[in-house]
């Protein structure tokens, strides 16, 4: 854990020790997971601090409380994960410390919350609010919580327009040098650069206008402030060898999210314009979603999904996909256990970089759930970047207890 | 494009035989008429709800959920339905606005990912959370859903009763037709049997102990589905119903799905 975080959740669990005794915590509901996690790699490393089999326990908890009829409440989710030779990993984060405060026409959050942009399904380019927990799982899905003064207005027409004032810019997290699935040689994460410092470096603005009209949903976002993702530069370090450091621009980014649902299609666009991140770039991923409904009268669905991945950037953007498609399928069986699996492929249009994804899930009992997941990287060409994680195939089990 | 004509063709067969029924036997449509209007002006209504699914050799699952109407006169209801148990499936929630002849709108909360998606409605006849509800037999009961037979009169349960068929006029329902028997007194479904697509009896559910609120609208405690093919069942039980609370359109958007408890 880092000094920042560090003094960010000094700050955080000073706050909550003045709230939490104010309202009776009888009144306090109390939900979460605790959950342990298997995680291994058939191939050897690249390098050979890196190990074959990691093992590591998780836990979330949710404390709510509301009053008001439910128009203000608190919350607060606390967030830790230990795992085995991963010291990056093992980590505590404060996903949620917010207050919400709900009236007719607008609602205001106050606080550390998570905010998801997006309709596709392949990647979320849209999606800017929240750094990426990238020690969490590579699936790029979880966040870390950001602070923010949040305003949604809401119109008669249930358009929403949100402001955000982005309070704390929280700087991404890299395996540790034990860890798998990081660049070869690692970030060095002592030392990011940015573009700029103190509260320019720290505040971001964004604001978006969300609204569906009969069969559309579509919405509308900008962003300014320092980007989540860095670009990496090639540095040494002190003893002279090679690393990666974390370079964090100021950028401005236009967001389009774009959602025709047609029966049992789902058509879906997402792109975005970004500046200052070197020469401004286009991004835009689209595709369909088809789904059979309750097939052969079984209970279950089935859905097929395509979509097109494109970065105007091309060949040398460096981010996984530029020009890639990506091919997938979506079994919900609907039954008692709720299990589920959905398998995909993206393929590199160019350089034929292949990746496959398998996730599986069930409930056991009431309480508990297994989830399954696979992921396999093949013909990784030298000059894509995941070519880092050309050896980091994997198979992660996870078993977790829900209350 | 020939396909196409001649299914336009059937169906419009079809629509007047089905009108031609109706203007031959009008009384089902007269009573469910009857039993629409007594249950106008509810306004909103909000209540718990407890599943518990028993499989053939009867071990239970228990899911927890609440639900939220919103009347709306001149169009489909509103409704916001949000999970509670299973755990790992707490704070999902699902937003329906239905609508009689065109495609409902549905958005599901995943609180997880925080994500507010879009579903097709077009999902009708599939189990709602594993159980023997499907998605068609929750949503709001609106007239032009369904065509209607008088058949006969008769008692059930010692009380006297209208039994109609209903054949549903919107797409994708798993059903060839339903027969439902209607208090004559009160107006109100008690018994509902469900014939699936090749005109066998699939299911059967029992309204059970109803009770008046605002001494008008009549809400049933308990339900019970059960499935003749599979002999599995499905008890519903409803809980602390609450009437024309206030509710309006801003408890029933996406910034309300995104918070619901």
């Amino acid at each position: 854990m880092n000094k920042n975080a560090m003094m960010c959740t000094q700050r955080v669990l000073f706050w909550v020790l003045i709230v939490l005794p104010v309202k009776s915590l009888l009144a306090w509901e109390v939900s979460g997971y605790g959950g342990i996690e298997s995680l291994g790699f058939w191939e050897s490393p690249l390098e050979n601090q890196q190990q074959r089999h990691y093992l590591s326990g998780v836990i979330e908890a949710e404390f709510y409380h509301e009053w008001d009829n439910g128009r203000e409440s608190l919350v607060f989710v606390p967030f830790f994960r230990w795992s085995e030779h991963d010291g990056r990993r093992t980590h505590f984060d404060i996903r949620e410390l917010n207050w919400l405060k709900v009236a007719d026409y607008w609602e205001l959050r106050v606080g550390i919350r998570k905010e998801f942009w997006g309709v596709t399904e392949s990647q979320h380019l849209v999606d800017i609010i929240n750094q990426t927990d990238r020690v969490e799982n590579s699936d790029t899905e979880d966040k870390l919580g950001q602070p923010m003064i949040n305003l949604a207005l809401i119109d008669s027409q249930g358009g929403t327009l949100d402001l955000f004032l982005l309070t704390g810019f929280r700087e991404a997290v890299f395996p540790g040098v034990q860890g798998r699935l990081r660049f070869s040689p690692r970030v060095n994460t002592e030392q990011a650069h940015y573009d700029s410092k103190g509260f320019e470096r720290h505040l971001a603005v964004a604001a978006r206008y969300v609204r569906s009209v009969d069969q559309w949903d579509f919405a509308l976002s900008f962003f300014h402030g320092t980007s989540r993702t860095p670009r990496f530069l090639r540095t040494k370090n002190n003893n002279g060898d090679d690393q990666f450091t974390a370079y964090y621009e100021q950028i401005n980014q236009a967001g389009l999210e774009l959602q025709l649902t047609d029966e049992n299609w789902l058509w879906k666009l997402e792109s975005i314009v970004r500046e200052g991140q070197g020469q401004t770039y286009f991004a835009g991923t689209g595709g369909l979603e088809y789904t059979w409904f309750n097939v052969f009268s079984s209970g279950a669905d089935f859905g097929v999904l395509v979509e097109y991945m494109y970065d105007s950037r091309g060949f040398n953007a460096p981010v996984f996909y530029q020009d890639d498609i990506m091919a997938g399928f979506r079994l919900t069986l609907n039954d008692i256990q709720s299990s589920e699996l959905l398998a995909g492929m993206i393929i590199d249009r160019r350089r034929r970089t292949q990746s496959y994804s398998i996730e599986a899930s069930r409930r056991l009992g009431d309480s508990w759930k297994m989830a399954l997941e696979l992921r396999v990287l093949t013909q990784v060409a030298e000059s894509d970047f995941s070519y880092s994680l050309r050896k980091d195939d994997q198979l992660r089990f996870e078993l977790s207890y829900h209350f | 494009m020939i396909k196409q004509l001649l299914f336009i063709t059937v169906f419009w067969m079809l629509s007047n035989a089905a009108s031609a029924i109706e203007a031959i036997n009008p009384r089902g449509l007269e009573i469910i008429t009857e039993v629409d209007r007594r249950d106008t002006g509810f306004g909103d209504v909000q209540m718990d709800m407890v599943m518990i699914l028993r499989n053939k050799s009867g071990a239970e699952s228990l899911r927890s959920l609440s639900m939220k109407t919103l009347e709306i006169i001149g169009d489909g209801d509103k409704s916001l339905t949000i999970f509670d148990r299973p755990r790992d499936i707490k704070g999902t929630a699902f937003l329906s606005f239905t609508h009689p002849l065109t495609a409902d709108e549905q958005w599901l909360y995943l609180p997880a990912l925080k994500r507010v998606k879009r579903i097709s409605s077009s999902n009708k006849s599939g189990p709602f959370l594993g159980s023997e509800y499907a998605f068609e037999d929750l949503t709001s009961f609106e007239i032009p859903k369904f065509s209607y037979r008088f058949i006969r009169a008769e008692s059930y349960q010692e009380r006297p009763c209208f039994v109609l068929e209903f054949i549903p006029q919107y797409r994708y329902s798993g059903y060839t037709r339903e027969q439902v028997w209607i208090d004559s007194e009160r107006y109100i479904p008690v018994k509902i049997d469900y014939y699936d697509r090749k005109d066998a009896l699939l299911k059967t559910l029992i309204y059970q102990g109803y009770q008046q609120y605002l001494k008008q609208f009549w809400r049933a405690d308990g339900m019970v589905m059960t499935n003749h093919q599979t002999g599995k069942s499905t008890e519903l039980i409803n809980k602390n119903y609450q009437f024309q609370q206030g509710l309006g359109g801003r408890d029933f958007d996406r910034n309300t799905l995104k918070r619901a408890r």
